[in-house]
């Protein structure tokens, strides 16, 4: 018969690494797949080769965290069945065998688990405008990425726009590496800023960085702007500037700024994708606006045997994440009847975390008014290019009021991304068109492959099954 | 049609070059680079969007938008933020050119 | 919060047959109001392959099927959509010379009905479609067939009815549902009191629970399709395509994607979901590579599934009850209902009128499970 199944984690990242850790500690000998060529998740994310650079020049304030992380991992290899470049597909369904489908060098395979951590992380929580899918314009974790992992910056002269405390510091970062930068716009209204005040008595670290990295952009002489909305991406083909609007006591003002690159964002979306297949159930999470698999304080999913952590779980940051993903371990030892130390402290460690982030959503608020100002012609799903428009016709047409119909009659999500880069979108149209909250227009369905697939995979001469 | 270089090196300048061709012309990358890099190293687009035509040239970097599939000169395609560039790779991101490609 | 509906007819299933019944009676004078547990048009009418096809039905069903292709042209005027609506033909390939017999036997058979039907064997099959690989030994074109969006077909023809004066309930599940002599009370939805004289049941999969409250039982059994689709491709596979055996199917839509199907998907625990199965979708993938060489570096984006129902001859049931006067069955369609759907609902507005329909139905009566039913019972 098959040799006894092994735990496996899905994703390298700081959750995916802590998760390993514990297990390996507690004597199992986890089977870790991860899609990236090199461990360490997006935060954390090495180059293909090293390029010289220190990890406090490639990480920062987070360089002590990254190398650590790095360092565990290496520690690990010999105790664990590590896969990179391998994308998991699918999960079967509950009842129907603890199975996945996994796609390594373009072979298909079946592996089973006895249990299954998801540390599957996020990816950029992004919003539509005019102009948003010409080339030079990135997704903010996209800039801060390719600095990282590949020594380049995605032009040379760069605004920066959205919400959140990674826009100031990506900012910063490409300041440090030469780049220009041309303007920090943030969307939120300047006034939101005065809740960094009590987090300053929470996490004074966090709000002294942020200080550190605006002060320092503002003594370079960037424009720092606040109550910022994106008019268009100027140029055809190229970025060559933006128009934007920004709110002041005297009015709106409208303004131009010059520029070959443009990245945005807002905060991060989880990617569930995964946990969506494996059956969990997922709940809506009103503060950050998305569906998110249900778990209990240790990341237990309503599936027996499947765990979630980190990001993918519900937006945290990388130190949560790591927190979470030793969490989830524990509760898998827990659940196989060993006993594991005390969680207490982690748990605690965690929630202070969490209430960091409450206080962070209240000073980097989501632009909810957003949809609305969105102008028809905008692109709102950049695979099917499917229009603002068609988005808004296809919801009056058809009467439309769930997120799945809409995809259904309207192709919005239905693309190579499967509503990744516009869920977020198509959620908050729907929902203005409703008169709803974002949570009652429903959940984008996952469906497999979750990634695209080759069509010839199945022919693959390699094609093995293992369970 | 874009021709500038989007993306701009800041680390890695010295490093090995890596010879690749795009649209058929020889281009060269460094040791370490991702075909992404590599081609926004020295262009502005990887490929044209399927319904309007319309340039692009990748989005989140991180393998989940999809966008920056490129086609390599024997019609097959490959995610070009998560694939490392090798030497000799042959990048065709030309509407015209592409669905050519695809035919052969 | 109770709600009280009076109406000539209610039709519970909003699929493709309950929704063209609905706009075809309402044009016909009737109030009609139409009901659905979840949307219409999102169960078997909408995940279907999207085949628009005469080719390959029994001759029974070729009346009902001819009727149909002449309302499918018509689709913008009568529901303000074409739904990509295309007569781009039908290829059935024979993979060996004992498949291409069968085609032949077919055409043979059906040559009465106006198919039109061209068999193409060994060379001139290359010749004729380039794209093709060499592995199929002939086939058979029904020229005038095509394909639709399955997607935008039925909630078409239910916002056109809708338009048109029927009351839709959507989310609208309908819990009790009484004969009273003259008709029928049916308790729906969070309250809802709807009386009618007639009544349809067009619940497609859920069917059998409403013809067996009136004494009818009939075996009918779930089937899961098993679809696969691939990112836009440039265009290149003019005809929708099929295989004589069933084991494959396929079609490019005009936006580039390649969807295809074959075998069966899976019931999850809730027997009313369901999966597509990786086994089905696999040999789906590795026939089309084997079929059309040009897809060899194509990328599938998505699978899916749904929940069709099947009867045990192949053939649905329409027609009046044979316990229940002013009740009428439209069901059971086996995963082929897409093309007939438009007449079926055509064929239940005469039912409902006039009481009898003007094309053959007799093949689809209840009544011929009626031995089945009590040879069933006879067993337990």
């Amino acid at each position: 018969m098959s040799e006894p199944l092994q735990p496996v984690i899905v994703g390298a990242g700081p959750a995916g690494i802590r998760a390993a850790e514990r297990l390996v500690r507690a004597g199992l000998r986890p089977i870790v797949l991860d899609e990236g060529q090199r461990a360490g998740g997006q935060i954390y994310r090495r180059p293909l080769i090293e390029d010289g650079r220190s990890y406090r020049s490639r990480y920062g304030s987070e360089a002590g965290k990254a190398q650590r992380l790095h360092e565990t991992f290496e520690a690990l290899l010999p105790e664990i069945d590590y896969q990179p470049e391998t994308l998991v597909w699918n999960i079967s369904a509950p009842k129907r065998g603890n199975q996945l489908d996994i796609l390594s060098s373009g072979v298909h395979r079946q592996i089973g688990f006895s249990q299954l951590i998801l540390c599957t992380g996020a990816t950029d929580r992004v919003l539509p405008f005019p102009g948003w899918t010409t080339p030079g314009v990135y997704t903010l974790g996209a800039s801060q990425t390719v600095l990282k992992a590949q020594g380049c910056t995605i032009g040379d002269r760069v605004v920066f726009m959205g919400s959140g405390p990674l826009l100031y510091l990506v900012a910063w970062q490409y300041m440090k590496a030469g780049a220009r930068v041309e303007a920090v716009l943030d969307t939120a209204p300047v006034t939101s800023k005065r809740h960094l005040l009590s987090l300053a008595v929470h996490a004074p670290r966090i709000v002294a960085l942020g200080l550190f990295y605006g002060l320092q952009l503002q003594l370079a002489g960037v424009r720092i702007r606040c109550g910022v909305r994106p008019e268009a991406v100027l140029g055809k083909g190229q970025v060559e500037g933006l128009r934007f609007r920004r709110r002041t006591l005297k009015g709106d003002v409208v303004e131009t700024i010059a520029c070959d690159a443009l990245a945005y964002g807002f905060a991060l979306r989880p990617e569930t994708q995964l946990a969506d297949l494996a059956g969990c159930r997922f709940r809506f999470n009103e503060r950050d606006r998305v569906w998110l698999p249900e778990r209990d304080t240790m990341g237990r999913t309503s599936r027996p045997d499947v765990y979630v952590a980190g990001d993918g779980s519900g937006i945290a940051g990388a130190d949560a994440a790591e927190i979470s993903g030793e969490l989830a371990a524990a509760a898998l030892l827990q659940d196989m009847g060993q006993r594991s130390a005390d969680t207490t402290r982690l748990m605690e460690a965690r929630d202070a975390i969490l209430r960091q982030r409450d206080i962070l959503e209240r000073a980097f608020p989501f632009p909810d008014d957003w949809i609305e100002t969105v102008p028809d012609e905008t692109m709102l799903c950049r695979c099917e290019e499917i229009t603002i428009a068609e988005g808004r016709r296809a919801i009056a047409n058809g009467s439309v009021t769930e997120i799945n119909r809409l995809k259904a009659l309207s192709r919005v999500g239905m693309g190579r991304c499967q509503g990744r880069m516009c869920s977020a979108a198509a959620a908050e149209l729907l929902s203005a068109a409703c008169g709803t909250s974002a949570g009652a227009v429903g959940r984008l369905r996952a469906q497999a492959p979750v990634k695209p697939i080759p069509l010839g995979f199945g022919a693959s001469a390699g094609t093995e099954t293992r369970s | 049609m874009s021709m500038h270089a989007q993306f701009r090196r800041r680390y890695r300048l010295d490093e090995t070059p890596v010879p690749f061709t795009l649209n058929g012309v020889l281009e060269t990358g460094r040791r370490g680079d991702t075909v992404l890099t590599a081609i926004l190293s020295v262009s502005g687009r990887l490929r044209q969007s399927e319904f309007t035509g319309e340039d692009r040239a990748g989005f989140c970097l991180i393998g989940a938008c999809q966008d920056c599939y490129v086609m390599l000169a024997n019609g097959s395609r490959v995610r070009a933020c998560s694939t490392a560039l090798l030497p000799g790779m042959a990048f065709i991101t030309d509407l015209d050119a592409m669905a050519g490609a695809a035919h052969e | 919060m109770s709600r009280r509906v009076s109406v000539d007819v209610a039709i519970i299933g909003g699929g493709l047959v309950g929704s063209s019944a609905a706009l075809a009676m309402r044009k016909a004078g009737l109030s009609v109001t139409l009901l659905d547990k979840g949307h219409c048009g999102a169960q078997a009418s909408g995940v279907n392959f999207g085949g628009v096809r005469r080719q390959g039905r029994p001759p029974e069903q070729l009346p009902l099927s001819q009727r149909s292709h002449r309302i499918w042209p018509q689709l913008k005027a009568i529901i303000g959509i074409d739904a990509e609506y295309v007569r781009s033909g039908h290829l059935k390939l024979a993979r060996t010379e004992k498949d291409f017999a069968k085609l032949e036997a077919y055409a043979e058979t059906t040559r009465d009905y106006g198919l039109g039907l061209e068999l193409v064997a060994g060379a001139a099959l290359t010749e004729r479609y380039p794209w093709l690989s060499a592995k199929a030994v002939g086939a058979s074109l029904c020229p005038e067939d095509g394909h639709a969006n399955p997607r935008l077909v039925a909630p078409a023809f239910a916002r056109a009815a809708e338009r048109a004066g029927v009351t839709v309930l959507e989310q609208t599940p309908v819990r009790e549902v009484t004969a009273t002599g003259n008709g029928f009370v049916i308790l729906a939805g969070d309250g809802i009191e709807i009386r009618c004289r007639q009544l349809v049941n067009s619940a497609g999969a859920w069917s059998d629970r409403f013809a067996a409250q009136f004494g009818e039982v009939v075996p009918l059994t779930r089937i899961y399709p098993s679809m696969v689709v691939t990112e836009p491709l440039p265009l290149c596979l003019p005809v929708s395509m099929g295989e004589q055996g069933g084991s494959f199917y396929g079609r490019q839509v005009a936006r580039g994607n390649y969807v295809m199907g074959g075998g069966r998907g899976l019931p999850l625990g809730d027997p009313d979901y369901s999966r597509p199965s990786v086994t089905a979708a696999s040999s789906v993938m590795q026939r089309a590579i084997a079929l059309f060489p040009h897809l060899a570096h194509a990328q599938v984006i998505r699978f899916w599934s749904g929940t069709e129902a099947e009867m045990p001859d192949g053939n649905p049931v329409i027609g009046p009850s044979e316990t229940t006067s002013g009740l009428f069955h439209a069901f059971g369609f086996c995963g082929a209902g897409f093309q007939t759907a438009p007449a079926v609902g055509e064929v239940l507005a005469e039912l409902v009128t006039e009481g009898r329909s003007t094309t053959p139905i007799d093949a689809f009566s209840i009544g011929r499970f009626r031995k089945v039913a009590v040879e069933t019972a006879a067993l337990l």
